[in-house]
C-alpha cells in the first residue's frame, strides 16, 4: 500500500521538480526538427503533390494555359508505344546493371580487401572513374567504340574481325550503355562492400580456419551473412540510381536506334522540354515514381525477411 | 591426450624478434599457463601453436607429429578466443556443429557431440539462440563448447576470461578447472592475470620479452622465483625490493645491511654469489611482521596507507631511509596512517637478486 502511494506521488513530481531534464513531450522539442521538416516539405512533399496535380492537367507552356483532364495523360501513356518501350528499356537496363553492380562490386572488394600499396592503388583506380562527369565518360567510350577508328576497332581489325558499330545496334546499344555505366560508377558499391568487409572481426576468419572451413565455405557461411545488410543497401541504391538512367543514353545513342535504348527519364525530358507537354511528362514521372516505390518496397521486404532472427 | 613439443621457436616481424629461440615441452593432460605482461609474446606463441601465425624458425610437434607447416584446421587443436569469435548469424547449435560438419562428421555423431557438450556446459536451453541474444558468460561457454565438440588433441585459450566481470570471471575459472579435470585434456591458457595462472595451472610459463623466464608449478614459482622479473610479477601485493649492501656473514650464509643500516643475517648461501656482487633484497608482504618501533633490529617506518580487505590488512609503510614497503598486518590490527612502526623481515623468507637479476633464495629454517 505504502509502495503504491509512494510511486503515485513520485510519478506526479518529475515535471515540476526536474527543471533541467523534463521527460514529458514538449512542443519546444519540435523546434529541433523544424529546419529539416521545412526543407523536406518545401523541396520534396510539395513538388510531389504539385507533380501529381500537373499530371492530371493538359498544360501548355507556350500559351500558359492549363486544363484539368483527369487521367487522360495516363491512358495516353498506356497506349504510347514509345513510352511502353522506354519502360521496357529501363527495366531491362536495371535488370542488367544492378546484379552486375552487386556481384562485381563485391568481387572487387573481396579481391582488394588487403593491406599494402598494390591494394590501395587498385582501390583508387577502380574508384577514380566515379569522379568523372557523365559527359567525359560517354565521350571517352564513344571514342573507344567508334567504328573503324576507335580502340575496339583497332583491336578487332588485326584479328580479322569486321568492325561492328555497337551503339547503332538495336540489340547491343542498351547492354553497351549498361557496361559503360558499370565501368563509370562501380567504385561506389566496391567502397561500400569494402567498408562492410572491414567491419567483420578477423577472429571470425581465424575461428573458421580452425574449424577447417574451405575458402568457399568461409565466403558463404561467414562473409556473405555478415554483409547481407550492405548487399541489400547496394541493391537498393543501384535500383534507385539505374531507374533514373538518362545522361549516358542521351549522350551516347539519343535513345536510338529505333527507341531501343530510350529510358523513362529521357522520355520525360523529351515530353516536357522538347515537346512542351508538361502534363504528359508529369504523368510519366509519376509512373516512374510508382515503379521505383514498388521496387524499393519489394527489396526492403525481401531483405527484412532474410534478416529476421 | 597429447603432448606438445616446441623446439627452437623463433618469430620475427621484420627486424623485431618477438619470440627468441624458445623451447618448451607440454605434458599430455597438462594445464599449462603462459603468463606475462602485455607484449611479452605469449599470445603470439599460442597463435603459432594454433597455426594462425607463421613460424620464422623452429618446430612445433603436437602428439608427436610435426605440425609446423600445417594449416590451423589440420593441427587437431581448438581455440577459445578473447572476444569469443562466435559466428553471429548462426545459432549456438550451428556454431558448435560448424567445425564438425566441415570435416564430414556424420549428422548423428554431430548431434550426439553437440548435445553432450551442451549438457556439460549447461547450454541445452540456449541451443536455438544466436550469440547476440546471450550474455557474455553464456557466449564464453558456447565458445568453450565449440572447442569441446571437436575433441581436439589440445585446447588453446587466449585470455578467455578478460572480457568477463569480476564475479563471472571467478565462476568461469572454476568451471574451466572442472572441465580440465573432467576431460583430462592438454590445455594451454594465455593470461596476464596471475590469479588465473595461480589457480588454474598445473605449470606456469612466465614470459618476458619473447623469452621464458621460468617454468614451474604455481607455488614453486611463488616461493622460488627464478629472477627479479618473476619475483616482481607474481604475487599481489607485489614483492618488496630493497637495495642492500653485502657484509661479512656467518656460517657460509650472506648477511646484508638494510638501507637504514640495520644488519640482516639471511639464510641465503654464499656459495653462488660473487663477493662484491651488488644485491637487491626481495621480501613478500607476508614475510614482514609489524612490531613496535623501539624493538631491536627492526626497520623503522611510518604507515602511509592502510588497506583493510576483511580477511587481511595491507599496510603501506614509508621507511625512513627512503622507499615504501607493503606488509601484511593482522586483519584486526589497529595500525592507522601516521603510526610509526618497526618492520621485522623473516630472514628465512628473503630473496637476494644479483645484478643480472638472478635470484638466490634463503634456505628454509629446519624444523625444531
Amino acid at each position: 500500500m505504502s509502495v503504491a502511494v509512494q510511486s503515485s506521488v513520485t510519478a506526479a513530481l518529475p515535471r515540476r521538480l526536474n527543471h533541467g531534464a523534463s521527460t514529458g513531450s514538449s512542443w519546444g522539442n519540435f523546434m529541433f526538427i523544424l529546419p529539416f521538416l521545412v526543407v523536406y516539405v518545401l523541396l520534396l512533399v510539395v513538388p510531389l503533390f504539385k507533380g501529381i496535380w500537373i499530371s492530371l492537367q493538359e498544360l501548355d507552356m507556350l500559351s500558359q494555359t492549363a486544363e484539368f483532364v483527369g487521367l487522360k495523360n495516363y491512358t495516353e501513356l498506356w497506349k504510347d508505344d514509345i513510352f511502353r518501350g522506354a519502360v521496357r528499356n529501363t527495366f531491362y537496363f536495371v535488370l542488367m546493371a544492378t546484379p552486375v553492380f552487386v556481384a562485381l562490386g563485391l568481387a572487387l572488394a573481396l579481391a582488394l580487401n588487403r593491406p599494402g600499396r598494390t591494394g590501395a592503388a587498385l582501390r583508387a583506380i577502380f574508384f577514380g572513374s566515379s569522379v568523372l562527369s557523365v559527359t567525359i565518360v560517354t565521350l571517352v567510350w564513344k571514342l573507344v567504340l567508334m567504328p573503324h577508328h576507335g580502340l575496339v576497332a583497332n583491336i578487332t581489325k588485326p584479328l580479322g574481325l569486321s568492325s561492328v558499330s555497337l551503339l547503332t545496334s538495336e540489340a547491343w546499344a542498351l547492354p553497351v550503355i549498361a557496361g559503360v555505366t558499370v565501368w563509370w560508377i562501380i567504385g561506389l558499391p566496391m567502397m561500400l562492400f569494402l567498408a562492410a568487409l572491414q567491419q567483420i572481426p578477423h577472429e571470425l576468419y581465424e575461428a573458421a580456419q580452425l574449424d577447417n572451413a574451405s575458402r568457399w565455405r568461409t565466403l558463404t557461411s561467414i562473409t556473405l551473412p555478415a554483409i547481407r545488410r550492405t548487399v541489400a543497401l547496394v541493391a537498393i541504391i543501384e535500383v534507385i540510381l539505374q531507374f533514373q538512367l538518362f545522361g549516358q543514353a542521351h549522350l551516347m545513342t539519343q535513345g536510338g536506334p529505333n527507341n531501343s535504348s530510350r529510358p523513362i527519364v529521357q522520355f520525360i525530358y523529351e515530353a516536357g522540354f522538347q515537346h512542351w507537354t508538361l502534363g504528359y511528362a508529369a504523368a510519366a514521372s509519376q509512373v516512374l515514381f510508382g515503379i521505383m516505390l514498388i521496387a524499393m518496397a519489394v527489396q526492403v521486404w525481401v531483405s527484412s525477411r532474410r534478416e529476421a532472427f | 591426450m597429447a603432448g606438445i613439443n616446441i623446439i627452437g621457436l623463433n618469430k620475427r616481424y621484420g627486424n623485431v624478434e618477438v619470440i627468441k629461440h624458445l623451447g618448451l615441452e607440454v605434458e599430455p593432460g597438462e594445464f599449462l599457463v603462459f603468463l606475462g605482461p602485455s607484449g611479452c609474446g605469449k599470445s603470439t606463441l599460442l597463435r603459432m601453436i594454433a597455426g594462425l601465425e607463421p613460424v620464422s624458425a623452429g618446430e612445433i610437434h603436437i602428439a608427436g607429429r610435426d605440425v609446423t607447416q600445417l594449416p590451423p584446421g589440420a593441427r587437431n587443436v581448438a581455440m577459445v578466443f578473447q572476444h569469443y569469435a562466435l559466428y553471429p548469424h548462426m545459432t549456438v547449435y550451428d556454431n558448435m556443429a560448424f567445425g564438425l560438419r566441415n570435416v564430414g562428421v556424420p549428422k548423428d555423431e554431430v548431434d550426439r557431440r553437440v548435445q553432450e557438450a551442451a549438457r556439460m556446459l549447461e547450454l541445452v536451453e540456449l541451443l536455438d539462440r544466436k550469440p547476440v541474444q546471450m550474455s557474455g558468460g553464456q557466449r564464453q561457454r558456447v565458445a568453450i563448447g565449440r572447442a569441446v565438440v571437436k575433441e581436439p588433441a589440445a585446447f588453446l585459450f587466449d585470455e578467455p576470461l578478460s572480457n568477463l566481470d569480476a564475479s563471472l570471471r571467478a565462476r568461469t575459472r572454476v568451471e574451466l578447472a572442472r572441465l580440465h579435470q573432467r576431460l583430462k585434456a592438454t590445455m594451454i591458457f594465455v593470461t596476464h592475470d596471475q590469479v588465473e595462472a595461480m589457480t588454474l595451472a598445473t605449470r606456469i610459463v612466465v614470459m618476458n620479452r619473447g623469452q621464458i623466464e621460468q617454468v614451474g608449478r604455481p607455488m614453486e614459482i611463488y616461493r622460488n622465483p627464478a629472477s627479479r622479473f618473476v619475483a616482481g610479477f607474481i604475487g599481489s601485493p607485489a614483492m618488496n625490493f630493497l637495495e642492500v649492501t653485502r657484509v661479512q656473514g656467518a656460517g657460509g650464509q650472506v648477511a646484508v645491511r638494510l638501507p637504514d643500516g640495520t644488519l640482516l643475517q639471511t639464510t641465503v648461501s654464499e656459495a653462488r654469489l660473487a663477493p662484491n656482487a651488488k644485491l637487491e633484497l626481495g621480501v613478500r608482504p607476508e614475510a614482514i611482521s609489524i612490531e613496535h618501533a623501539d624493538a631491536p633490529g627492526v626497520l623503522v617506518g611510518t604507515a602511509e596507507v592502510v588497506e583493510r580487505l576483511g580477511d587481511q590488512t595491507h599496510a603501506h609503510i614509508s621507511i625512513k631511509s627512503g622507499g615504501t614497503v607493503v606488509a601484511h598486518a593482522h586483519r584486526d590490527s589497529l595500525i592507522a596512517p601516521g603510526d610509526t612502526v618497526g618492520l621485522r623481515l623473516d630472514d628465512a623468507a628473503v630473496h637476494l637478486f644479483d645484478e643480472s637479476g638472478a635470484a638466490h633464495h634463503a634456505a628454509p629454517r629446519s624444523a625444531p
